[in-house]
């Protein structure tokens, strides 16, 4: 049941090539839209039964976000795609934008069409310089075929695409962070309310949606919402990619049905690099609290299962840890990643991710304090909840997470100044 | 201004880098230009050796008559724009965590050895810099760097050899 929806046409040699992606039925339902003028509330509708839930962490429904948007608004409407990957861990996007950058070019347009937008920017981050190209490259063969432009197809829907190339932000993967920095600004989240869709890009209802969610639109209009509900399991519907990197034999991306068993997908990778054990897993990106392996191996890949388990399946990044790995080393990595890429607006967040950081930082270094432990809950405490967006949490979490399941790593390092792993102990 | 500023700007702003940056600002509404100020750096940066100084700056400010605070908060904002000296060859080496338990470490030794040159710095030829930077979204080809537009995957010292040979 893998690569059912975005790589569901890997099997091509050239798939973003739009002759090749339509050999397969690629922007068929764009022109059934377009042709037979589909009311939008209908697909929403079919948006709601998929069950389709935003790929880039957050989870909300997509369906549910469209709906947001008053059409009947005098002003212009936005439809923003986030492809401004950058969760550690995460690096599904970038083969999506790689390999069928068509379905995303055919997703946004039908959004747009829903959300009555005629642009839509893709936010690309900026080091995804080839990548980009060969979307941009999409948009011109899309422009090229009526696809793109003034009344499409003789609709009279007039849309317009582009991208917008970031330039090497974190928060900018945060929608509003990612508005102000499309209006050339630096990435500094705003306060929610209101709302993007109320108040998003110049001011204007803005749906933002990931690269993921956008490229599943498609398949999903042509093959029937129910069958990619019917993929996944209650409250995770369809499938979903999952980047798989750390200690695995074949890193990599999987398209799996949501509530897949995590060992399947660990088999695929290969299981563990010969030799090694496995020890502990991050299951959806940096922010997501760490699992050990054993926990892991008995958990499915759904949100559900995963938040049940205390932690979040996220952006479907998974990271696979063996027992060589000192859990002081990853969160003061962690640490200082948080710490770099604040962006200095809150005071929790700016000062809490250096606390932080430079707490874990000696303690990896052998000048760990005996109340270091008790300082690190309460710091990440400080900042927990206290932030205008979720970079302070995203922060904070992972700390918990470390310190719930591997609090004798740190003890370790503050009696004997030095690593654990390795020692038997 | 004066006339040595004014013709560096025009040295700068040829028609083609114009043609570029114009291109970006028509893919925003009108009146809506400052969107093109991200673009706009970048370009710049690329021609003026990898790197932005504050007449630089002031000049991307002025072709899209912005106020220099308002360019000068982007560029120092965002990573990816430089304001020293850089190699003719940026090396962007990962170290986040799947970069880091793939032993960038080793990665980042090698090269600090090799180039004799630490973070930060550019060796003395002006071939090579060297940067720290956080994950760039290939965790499943770790460890990996970006040099100029390419990404490089599962680095080994001995492929860092014969890619360094190839960058001129």
């Amino acid at each position: 049941m893998a690569n059912e929806v975005i790589f569901k046409n890997r099997d091509l040699d050239n798939l973003w090539d739009i002759e090749q992606y339509r050999s397969r039925g690629g922007y068929e339902v764009l022109t059934k839209i377009l042709t037979e003028k589909t009311s939008p509330a209908e697909i929403i509708d079919g948006m709601k039964t998929s069950g389709l839930r935003g790929r880039g962490g957050a989870g909300f429904p997509t369906g549910l976000k469209w709906s947001f948007i008053n059409r009947d608004t005098p002003t212009e409407k936005y439809l923003v795609c986030n492809s401004d990957e950058g969760e550690p861990g995460t690096f599904k996007d970038r083969d999506i934008l790689r390999y069928n950058p068509h379905a995303l070019v055919e997703g946004m347009l039908i959004a747009s069409y829903v959300i009555d937008a005629h642009r839509a920017y893709n936010y690309i981050r900026g080091e995804f310089w080839e990548p980009s190209e060969r979307f941009q490259n999409a948009i011109d063969q899309a422009r090229a075929a009526g696809f793109v432009g003034k009344n499409i197809l003789g609709s009279g829907f007039d849309c317009e695409l582009n991208v917008h190339l970031g330039g090497g932000a974190y928060v900018c993967g945060e929608e509003t962070a990612l508005l102000e920095s499309i209006e050339g600004k630096k990435g500094q989240p705003r306060y929610k309310p209101p709302f993007p869709a109320h108040v998003g890009l110049y001011g204007c209802p803005t749906v933002i949606n990931n690269t993921e969610t956008l490229a599943s639109v498609p398949t999903i209009l042509r093959e029937g919402a129910e069958k990619f509900r019917d993929l996944g399991v209650e409250n995770s519907g369809g499938s979903k990619l999952f980047s798989i990197s750390g200690h695995v034999k074949n890193p990599g991306v999987f398209e799996l049905p949501m509530g897949t068993p995590f060992s399947e997908l660990f088999e695929l990778a290969g299981g563990m690099r010969d030799g090694s054990k496995i020890k502990a897993v991050i299951p959806g990106g940096s922010s997501s609290p760490v699992i050990p392996g054993e926990i892991m191996m008995d958990l499915t890949m759904d949100y559900d299962a995963i938040a049940k388990a205390g932690s979040m399946l996220g952006s479907g990044a998974v990271i696979v840890m063996d027992d060589t790995t000192c859990m002081v080393k990853v969160l003061d990595r962690m640490g200082y990643f948080y710490h770099e890429e604040s962006c200095g607006q809150c005071t929790p967040c700016r000062e809490g991710t250096g606390w932080l950081y430079r707490i874990v930082h000696r303690l990896e270094n052998g000048q760990g304090r005996p109340e270091d432990i008790d300082l690190l809950m309460d710091v990440q405490n400080r900042i927990r909840g206290k932030t205008i967006c979720a970079l302070g949490d995203a922060a904070a979490m992972p700390v918990a997470g470390m310190l719930r399941y591997y609090q004798d790593e740190f003890q370790y390092h503050i009696d004997h100044k030095k690593c654990m792993v390795g020692t038997g102990a | 201004m004066s006339a040595l500023e004014t013709k560096n700007r025009d040295e700068l702003f040829t028609p083609e880098i114009r043609a570029e940056i114009d291109h970006e600002i028509a893919k925003y509404p009108e009146s809506e230009s400052q969107s093109a100020s991200m673009a706009a750096l970048r370009i710049i940066q690329d021609a003026n050796g990898g790197w932005l100084t504050q007449e630089r700056m002031d000049e991307v400010a002025a072709y899209l008559e912005l106020p220099p605070i308002a360019i000068y908060e982007v560029a120092t904002f965002y990573s990816m724009y430089e304001h020293k000296p850089v190699g003719r060859n940026k090396l962007c080496v990962c170290t986040n965590i799947s970069c880091m338990i793939n032993n960038s470490d080793q990665i980042v030794e090698h090269l600090n050895n090799k180039l004799g040159i630490k973070f930060g710095e550019v060796t003395e030829d002006g071939r090579y810099s060297l940067k720290e930077v956080e994950c760039l979204g290939a965790c499943g080809g770790a460890p990996m760097m970006q040099v100029g537009r390419k990404y490089y995957e599962n680095l080994t010292p001995e492929k860092l050899d014969s890619i360094l040979d190839e960058l001129e």
